[in-house]
């Protein structure tokens, strides 16, 4: 419930601010919205909670009571698990589904009564009858203090740093003349870090940002490291080991010099890296990017496509994110989503340059005088059915034959096959399946 | 796939075959290493190569190219001899089993080893790993597939899954890899000579009538069509004229290739259709321009035989059409109308035909796709094949012999050339070489050659080497790599400037019409 008013607002702060685009100097002030925003925080979310109160299942086997509603649970679930399956948000950063809980960020976590701290909801399981307040005050005391810890860890300067709340059009301001420089952060607008910071309402305005020592990483063609924003999560680690189990990255250089490196800090390139952009896709910060992601363009028109990877036979589920008739980033469609539950590979992350190719051919084309020249539509498949027909007729339908595709759609294997049978009259169809 | 893509998490012991999955299924290999490195299964990989996977394997065992028939008998012979077999599935289930004992008595595992090259005792020890199983998982991929024995290899593997009890459970199966996107819905849809959609053969009375009717038509042809090899051959002999090949470019992908080049100038007509200009379409009369998987709306079958969405995301480029309109438009100026107003109309058409797809509709998959078969709107479609009994009753075990590869080495062609594919190309490049990326990562050709044969030889990492077979000649680069074993050499053959395929053999398994290109006899030399 809550989740959602904050996405919902976000969502139209943020379209608000695309509308306007950097060229565009005349920016409406989205302040009403901003307020709108903070009133959901703050005023309405505890009304909705009572309103929305269910009746004291007390006595039933295995209830926990989250903000005050009780729910039922597996034994095993975690107090994340549980309050994500009803809708209640608890944010994480480290928290990596499908793999084991690290535990390392802390930004899960909940007041549990009778514990002696507050607990990691990630990796606490629920117990029976436990009572947990996700947004108390001292919770809340807690994520700011992490927040703010991570923000002035690295050169987090997507603007959210200087970030007063009474000053929201200087604060849309300063984004816009800021665009385009080379140096704001990629994952602006896609950033966990800075959505938790506009939650939580943390300013980190005055601490000094600080140096980081090891340079950004960009030689390899698809992924780039910039270890200035890294917040040590260790998602990109989790997501290498035990989903895609590549094992190339890992923590190196304890202390204050920690850091994710690949190998025996190597470059990416140079390690056991098969660049499947799992790393990427998990960062919740603008630590691993893709070069792809150099060319969204933060205001245009955005477009998300959910459709089947084209190349092996797995079938993948993807997203594609589309600007300007163009194909500008391609993603999983989610971890729940059968059947690649998330994992990409290398190809179908970052192999569809050949969608938007120049080389693409655009016009039929008829060989004249040894070479392929463009005709008409009308001319070219006049030609084809003319000589289809001659051919049938002179030697007969068996001297034709179809070589229908493993690359195309069902649709068009059957008419491929139809047009076989029924035009042609021979079963001479056959695909590449077996090369 | 008898099973599912997530099944593979939840098996105790994992036999992958012939498969380099890391390379050619990254994703499925993620749920092959995580059953195996987070979830405590047995993984035990049988390849030629050393392959990526093997690293996350309990067990590599190295066989001869060619030999999977005698290992797999090998393992039969100690599961009946030891009595660790599943007794009561091969009783209520199968039948077959006294032919299948009588033929695998002669296997050994003294005698395999000596055909295969794996050690009697490993031979034992995975008889005995597999038959101990609750959910004992095959999968397995070209390097099966890809031999003269294709056919027998395959209900080899399929014999021994039955011996286990492992077909029709969860986690358990026998589970072949789908090269392509659409290679199982090609299928599907009868893209092959000898059967329309679902299987339903084209010599049968009954399928036909139901076509022509369905079609309102007559005369639809009862004779088997050829194959894309036979096709190919046909041509070279003069029999087949005309040829309208739709998104493929075997000028690069076929057996054989001097030999199919030929075949192919001798056409009197070819019509290439497809988004780019390729090897093949340089021999093209014709060259129509289509659009890409995300310029259209359909359907694609994955290799689990899950139906999924495909959506059109942007505007194709210049005149190109769609493959299904440009064909219908080819049928109507031939006299016979093909009309629809969207693929989603085809796929209401194929519903009809096709009963093992009759139940899924675009409305059911948009969130999540169906495995077929899944006969009617209510039901939930099928995950695991051959849960209560085969297609035909009860399953049969195929008694078959080890048969030598076609062609064996000698002196004059001593290596064993195998042939496949890199994690950062796809087939013929036609896509992956658009982009820079992946070229910068797999960009250029090599023959992969293990430590030993290329000191004999005298080889550097990167010489340029001629590799000749009795059929041809490329000049390409030595890669020195752990993976190769001493003997066989690997080569990719996405690059048709330095094509694989003009070294190997176009023998065919006579059955599936597969070519043999995971075994042919080569030779290799210092390039002059
Ligand atoms: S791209 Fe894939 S293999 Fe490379 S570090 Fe990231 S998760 Fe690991
Ligand atoms: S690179 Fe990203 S995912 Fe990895 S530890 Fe840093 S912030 Fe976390
Ligand atoms: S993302 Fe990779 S594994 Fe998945 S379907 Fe595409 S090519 Fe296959
Ligand atoms: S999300 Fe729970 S500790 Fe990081």
């Amino acid at each position: 419930m809550f989740k959602d008013y904050y996405q919902i607002l976000i969502g139209i702060c943020k379209t608000k601010s695309q509308r306007y685009h950097k060229k565009n100097h005349k920016v409406h002030i989205d302040i009403k919205d901003f307020m709108e925003y903070l009133y959901f925080i703050y005023i309405c979310n505890p009304v909705k909670t009572a309103y929305f109160k269910r009746g004291n299942p007390m006595g039933k086997e295995n209830t926990i009571e989250i903000n005050g509603n009780h729910f039922s649970f597996e034994p095993g679930e975690t107090i994340l698990e549980v309050a994500q399956k009803n809708n209640i948000f608890i944010p994480t950063l480290c928290h990596l589904k499908g793999a084991t809980p690290t535990g390392s960020c802390r930004i899960c976590v909940v007041e549990v009564e009778g514990a002696r701290s507050l607990v990691a909801s990630c990796a606490a399981p629920a117990a029976r009858n436990m009572v947990v307040h996700t947004e108390s005050p001292e919770v809340i005391k807690a994520r700011r203090t992490i927040i703010r810890l991570l923000l002035s860890s690295g050169n987090h300067n997507c603007a959210i740093r200087d970030f007063d709340s009474k000053d929201w059009t200087q604060f849309q301001l300063r984004v816009l003349e800021e665009d385009g420089n080379e140096d704001l952060c990629p994952a602006w607008g896609d950033c966990k870090l800075q959505d938790l910071a506009y939650r939580y309402q943390v300013k980190t305005k005055g601490l000094p940002l600080s140096e980081c020592q090891y340079p950004i990483e960009k030689v390899n063609p698809f992924i780039i490291r910039d270890f200035s924003r890294c917040i040590l999560c260790g998602r990109c680690v989790q997501a290498c080991r035990e989903i895609q189990v590549n094992n190339a990255i890992d923590f190196g250089h304890r202390g204050a010099n920690t850091k994710i490196i690949a190998g025996t800090d190597v470059a990416l390139k140079d390690s056991d890296c098969v660049f499947c952009g799992q790393c990427v896709e998990v960062c919740p910060v603008g630590a691993l990017t893709s070069t792809h992601d150099l060319e969204l363009e933060r205001f245009a028109k955005t477009k998300k496509v959910r459709t089947t990877c084209t190349f092996c036979g797995v079938g993948c589920q993807v997203e594609m994110t589309v600007q300007n008739n163009k194909i500008v980033k391609m993603a999983s469609a989610g971890e729940d989503v059968a059947p690649n539950h998330g994992r990409l590979c290398v190809k179908g992350r970052y192999g569809f340059a050949f969608v938007g190719s120049p080389e693409r051919i655009t016009v039929p084309m008829i060989r004249k005088n040894g070479k392929l020249e463009g005709v008409t539509w009308d001319e070219a498949l006049d030609l084809v059915a003319s000589k289809f027909t001659g051919i049938k007729d002179e030697f007969g339908p068996d001297s034709l034959g179809v070589f229908t595709s493993a690359r195309i759609t069902n649709e068009e294997n059957y008419i491929a096959q139809k047009f076989t049978r029924a035009v042609l009259k021979t079963n001479n169809v056959d695909h590449c399946a077996r090369l | 796939m008898t099973n599912t893509i997530g099944d593979i998490e939840t098996a105790d012991v994992i036999i992958v075959e012939g498969s380099n999955t890391t390379e050619n299924h990254p994703v499925i290999s993620t749920f092959i290493k995580r059953a195996a490195t987070l979830k405590g299964a047995t993984l035990i990989v049988i390849d030629p190569r050393r392959l990526k996977l093997t690293e996350s394997a309990d067990k590599w065992l190295r066989l001869q190219p060619g030999t999977d028939i005698a290992l797999i008998n090998g393992f039969m012979h100690v599961l009946i001899e030891e009595d660790i077999y599943d007794k009561k599935f091969v009783e209520t289930r199968t039948e077959g089993f006294e032919e299948l004992k009588k033929t695998v008595k002669k296997y050994t595992p003294e005698y395999v080893e000596k055909i295969t090259g794996v050690a009697a005792e490993d031979i034992v020890n995975t008889a005995r790993t597999f038959a101990a199983a609750k959910r004992g998982c095959i999968v397995y991929c070209m390097g099966i597939t890809q031999h003269t024995t294709g056919t027998d290899n395959v209900k080899s593997l399929a014999n021994l899954s039955m011996l286990c009890g492992d077909l029709g459970i969860p986690g358990g199966g026998v589970n072949p890899l789908r090269g392509q996107n659409n290679v199982q819905g090609a299928c599907d849809m009868g893209g092959l000579p000898n059967v329309f959609t679902a299987y339903q053969k084209v010599d049968g009375d009954d399928a036909r009538i139901k076509y022509e009717n369905a079609w309102d038509i007559t005369g639809l042809s009862p004779k088997p069509g050829l194959a894309v090899t036979e096709m190919v051959q046909k041509a070279g002999e003069g029999e087949l004229k005309a040829l309208y090949i739709i998104g493929e470019n075997p000028l690069v992908s076929d057996p054989d290739l001097n030999h199919a080049e030929k075949a192919f100038k001798n056409l009197d007509f070819l019509v290439v259709q497809d988004i780019f200009l390729t090897e093949t379409t340089a021999l093209a009369d014709v060259v129509l321009p289509s659009f890409c998987f995300a310029e259209k709306n359909g359907t694609f079958t994955n290799t689990e035989r899950r139906v999924q969405r495909v959506r059109k995301a942007v505007e194709a480029p210049g005149f190109a059409r769609r493959d299904w309109k440009i064909i219908c438009d080819i049928a109507n100026r031939m006299g016979y109308p093909m009309n629809y107003p969207n693929a989603n109309a085809i796929f209401e058409e194929i519903r009809l035909v096709t009963p093992s797809y009759a139940g899924i509709t675009w409305e059911r998959i948009e969130k999540e796709g169906i495995f077929w078969p899944c006969p009617t709107e209510n039901h939930p479609g099928t995950p695991v094949l051959h849960a209560k009994q085969f297609t035909r009753g009860k399953g049969l075990f195929h008694a078959i012999d080890h048969r030598d590869p076609a062609e064996m080495t000698d002196e004059e062609y001593p290596f064993i050339l195998t042939t496949g594919r890199l994690l950062f190309q796809y087939h013929t490049g036609t896509m992956t070489m658009k982009s820079a990326g992946l070229n910068f990562l797999a960009p250029e050709c090599f023959v992969e050659i293990s430590v030993n044969d290329a000191e004999r030889l005298g080889l550097e990492n990167g010489d340029l080497v001629d590799v000749v077979s009795r059929r041809g000649k490329i000049k390409t680069k030595a890669k020195i790599s752990p993976k190769a074993v001493d003997g066989t050499l690997f080569i990719p053959f996405h690059f048709a400037n330095a094509a694989a395929n003009r070294l190997t053999n176009a023998k065919l398994d006579p059955v599936a019409k597969i070519p043999e290109f995971k075994v042919c006899a080569i030779n290799i030399r210092k390039a002059a």
